[in-house]
């Protein structure tokens, strides 16, 4: 059963498209890789489906329901949940804190929201840090508090943008671990990936964007074999 | 020790006027207490949700109006004003929130600013209503003694200051302060940033509201152009918050106590009566550059400074 | 309508775009420096009445008429602005604070101090410079004899405004033409990319606040031969010139020139219709019609036009 349905999603910038005519469908319980090149229109994507962008033309579903046209903030309380590219923490406030924060979207008192945010802080291996102001933190960290946020608002799906990018290869392990992890809990997952050999070996299925177009969908294996993805992103990975 | 010290300060204040103070030293004391709340009132918007408000003076002077014309009106005490102006400045902010809050940063700065002077300008030229330039006047004092005022206010500071402690420590205050660290962020997370800027913005309004209809009853007399006064309140209601300490608890008192103080001292110099501008300016531009989060704030910063200065 | 209606409503129209030139004039200074800087600077007006002061002295010390005072004012607040911008501003920039709005708040504490040294120094006397030209004007009927109405324009005002619009173009030129107004423009536009071009951000900020000043500067010294001067006169234009740079679009120059044109004659039309107390309240009406259905200001409008070709 699709969980998530994106129907002929267009995105125009005056004029310009950035995503034109995409759909997929995202399935419970699997973990959807979305690739591309630099300026493919895979973070407009995500900001589509997280409602800071209304899409042009199209429409997304999620659980049979309409949310395109939703604010983010409806978006994420019906349990789609988002990273950043570019790591947002709040800045002032400590790691647990910021994750608190995030937790009280589905309780209420302080003490709850406290023992949610300690969990997923274990969950994440953030919990040494749990007192350090975020803005100190080194950027494999912040990688991590993105993640421990989003978790901490108790998604059904995670939407994962570059969650692996800058980090070293201990860390890079973790990472993965911790995805696999949060998909056994059951929590569907779509990631935006640069590291090909990540996404190869954690995604069920793979979306490959090139000019904000679909250009191919299918299994790590079908995609390592398109002609199309070949020539458009991976030729030039192999080639950089 | 430390978990008692509000409790310590309030009784310590509330026995303050028992060792004798002259009417005048009353009068400042009052003042004070006045702009405590104004500042915490506006630290709980600018300080912890982040939206930096330069119309304060729309707040104080629409709740002074409410006590004003309720009196010149209705006859009515302007004493019911202070509850009174809850009700309608929780409307106005409401109303203004929905025009100033969907904007971010620079423009929200001006919006607030102009709001505080399109208020001004019609109570000066809706002279049926409001009295126009003249203002108003109340012509029976509720007391002579000073005292009284001073406990009025102390109570609304006191019950204003364990609002805002209570609100910052609770869901509300996380999802401000999550929204001045990150809008975006705190949009994604699943706070409405809309509806959280706006009880933001209204408790904001009516703590301020409340001081000024309190203003009206202590003074006995307002007019436009000192309630809604874009200097005199609005920008002052800043500095004391920036003097003092942003997004503290204890920094709004601070910072009432130096600029009151240091109004009175400078007005107090002969000759010198202008200058209280200057110096306020000079304040304000030395905090920033050095102390940018206030005394209280920067308190180690501001102990290191000063203990280097011992030791050189 | 009647002939006198008509005339009413031409002079009025005239007097606004009068006004409205010199308007424009205040909201290119501030709509530079919020383009490069991107924070308001509410000094603004605290700045115009300097260079207010320093005409009026000029013309009473040494007779100088107002409008030579250009060329004296001018230069001065470029070089106040860049003093601003270098010792205060600066370093505000470097400093971690909680608040981002630190520099906007600055720049009041910088007009504070200028407002009470005026004060101070000057008293809070109203002054103004008679010149001899103060009430002279052209009428319609000595050029069109057989005119059927009547129109009359105050001289000092039409010079005003053919300088205001000079000094406009010339403004237009330096940022067209001149290698240091392009590199202005583009910090303005993109920062990052002007980085990597090599532009000079912090001497393009130091300059475009000195720039703003100046053009402020010039501005005073037009409005002093037909307006008055007393040193709380700066909150005023500064937030003129806040109100026309929200209806041009932040930091756009086409649109400061045609917000300042709409300000000056919805200004004298509340004046004439409505009634003189309730022009300043048509400003803010404008300024908040303008935040809610024109976020972008005239700017926006012209941008959206370009696409559509």
């Amino acid at each position: 059963m699709s969980l998530l349905e994106a129907k002929n999603v267009s995105m125009f910038f005056g004029g310009l498209a950035a995503i034109s005519d995409v759909s997929f469908e995202v399935k419970e319980g699997e973990i959807l890789g979305l690739i591309g090149p630099n300026g493919a229109g895979k973070t407009t994507m995500f900001n589509v489906v997280n409602g800071f962008y209304k899409p042009t033309k199209g429409e997304v579903f999620f659980k049979d329901k309409k949310i395109s046209g939703l604010k983010p903030h409806q978006i994420c309380k019906m349990g789609i949940a988002r990273t950043f590219q570019v790591v947002k923490p709040l800045q002032r406030m400590s790691v647990l804190d910021n994750v608190i924060a995030s937790a009280f979207l589905r309780v209420k008192g302080r003490a709850q929201a406290e023992e949610i945010a300690l969990e997923t802080i274990k969950f994440t291996g953030l919990y040494d840090d749990r007192e350090v102001i975020s803005k100190g933190l080194p950027l494999g960290k912040r990688k991590k508090l993105e993640i421990a946020r989003a978790l901490a608002t108790q998604p059904e799906m995670l939407l994962l943008d570059e969650s692996f990018a800058g980090l070293n290869p201990h860390e890079l392990d973790e990472s993965i671990e911790i995805i696999k992890k949060i998909r056994a809990r059951g929590i569907t997952i779509m990631i935006i990936e640069h590291h090909m050999k990540v996404i190869m070996s954690i995604s069920d299925r793979i979306v490959v964007l090139n000019y904000g177009e679909k250009i191919a969908e299918g299994t790590p294996q079908e995609i390592a074999n398109n002609p199309f993805v070949v020539e458009a992103y991976l030729g030039e990975e192999k080639s950089a | 020790m430390k978990k008692y010290f509000p409790l310590i300060a309030l009784a310590l204040l509330s026995i303050l006027p028992l060792i004798g103070l002259s009417t005048y030293m009353m009068h400042i004391v009052i003042l004070v207490v006045m702009w405590s709340i104004i500042g915490m009132a506006w630290n709980l918007l600018g300080g912890y949700c982040g939206q930096v408000s330069f119309g304060h003076a729309a707040y104080f002077g629409v709740g002074a109006y409410t006590a004003g014309i309720l009196y010149s009106k209705l006859g009515a005490s302007p004493w019911w004003g202070v509850l009174l102006s809850i009700v309608v400045v929780t409307i106005f902010s409401f109303i203004l929130g929905y025009v100033v809050l969907r904007l971010r940063g620079p423009f929200f700065a001006l919006a607030t600013l102009a709001s505080g002077e399109v208020m001004r300008v019609t109570a000066e030229n809706w002279v049926g209503f409001t009295g126009g330039t003249l203002g108003i006047m109340v012509h029976e004092r509720t007391w002579v003694e000073k005292i009284w005022y001073y406990y009025i206010i102390l109570l609304i500071a006191a019950v204003t200051y364990f609002l805002v402690k209570k609100l910052v420590e609770s869901k509300l205050g996380y999802y401000f302060v999550a929204i001045r660290e990150d809008q975006d962020a705190a949009e994604s997370l699943g706070i409405n940033t809309t509806l959280y800027k706006t009880i933001a913005l209204c408790i904001s309004g009516v703590l301020t509201g409340i001081a000024g209809a309190f203003y009206m009853n202590y003074m006995g007399y307002i007019d436009p152009h000192v309630v809604f006064a874009l200097h005199d309140i609005s920008i002052i209601t800043i500095m004391i918050v920036m003097v003092g300490g942003v997004a503290t608890y204890w920094g709004p008192f601070v910072g009432a106590v130096i600029m009151v103080f240091l109004a009175e001292w400078v007005r107090s110099i002969p000759g010198l009566g202008a200058a209280h501008q200057t110096l306020f300016g000079v304040l304000l531009i030395v905090i920033i550059i050095f102390l940018p989060n206030g005394i209280v704030g920067d308190y180690k910063k501001l102990k290191r400074l000063v203990g280097l200065g011992r030791t050189s | 309508m009647t002939a006198v209606q008509i005339e009413v409503f031409l002079q009025t129209l005239i007097a606004g775009l009068l006004l409205g030139g010199l308007y424009a004039l205040i909201g290119l200074g501030m709509t530079l420096i919020m383009g490069v800087m991107k924070i308001i600077n509410l000094a603004h007006g605290e700045l115009m009445m300097v260079a207010m002061y320093i005409a009026y002295w000029m013309f009473v010390l040494f007779h100088i008429d107002p409008y030579l005072s250009v060329f004296i004012a001018t230069p001065l607040l470029f070089f106040l602005g860049v003093a601003i911008q270098k010792f205060l501003i600066n370093p505000v920039l470097k400093v971690e604070s909680i608040l981002p709005e630190n520099q906007v708040i600055l720049t009041v504490g910088i007009g504070m101090v200028l407002a009470s040294l005026a004060t101070m120094f000057f008293k809070s006397d109203y002054r103004s410079t008679p010149v001899s030209y103060a009430t002279d004007a052209f009428y319609l009927s000595d050029y069109w004899k057989s005119s059927p109405i009547e129109l009359s324009v105050s001289v000092p005002w039409s010079i005003s405004f053919v300088i205001a619009v000079l000094i406009t173009a010339a403004l237009w030129f330096f940022l067209a033409k001149t290698d240091t107004g392009k590199s202005i423009r583009a910090t303005a536009q993109d920062l990052d990319a002007a980085l990597l071009m090599g532009v000079n951000v912090k001497l393009m900020r130091v300059a475009t606040f000195g720039i703003g000043a100046g053009l402020v500067g010039a501005a005073g010294c037009l409005f002093i031969p037909i307006y008055y001067l007393f040193p709380a006169l700066g909150g005023q234009f500064t937030l003129i010139a806040f109100v026309i740079t929200i209806l041009g679009g932040l930091g756009s120059t086409v649109g400061a020139i045609i917000g300042g044109l709409i300000l000056g004659v919805f200004e004298s039309m509340t004046a004439t219709y409505i009634g003189m107390g309730w022009a300043p309240v048509g400003r803010f009406v404008i300024f908040v019609a303008c935040l809610i259905f024109l976020p972008g200001g005239v700017a926006s409008l012209l941008r959206k036009k370009r696409f559509g070709k």
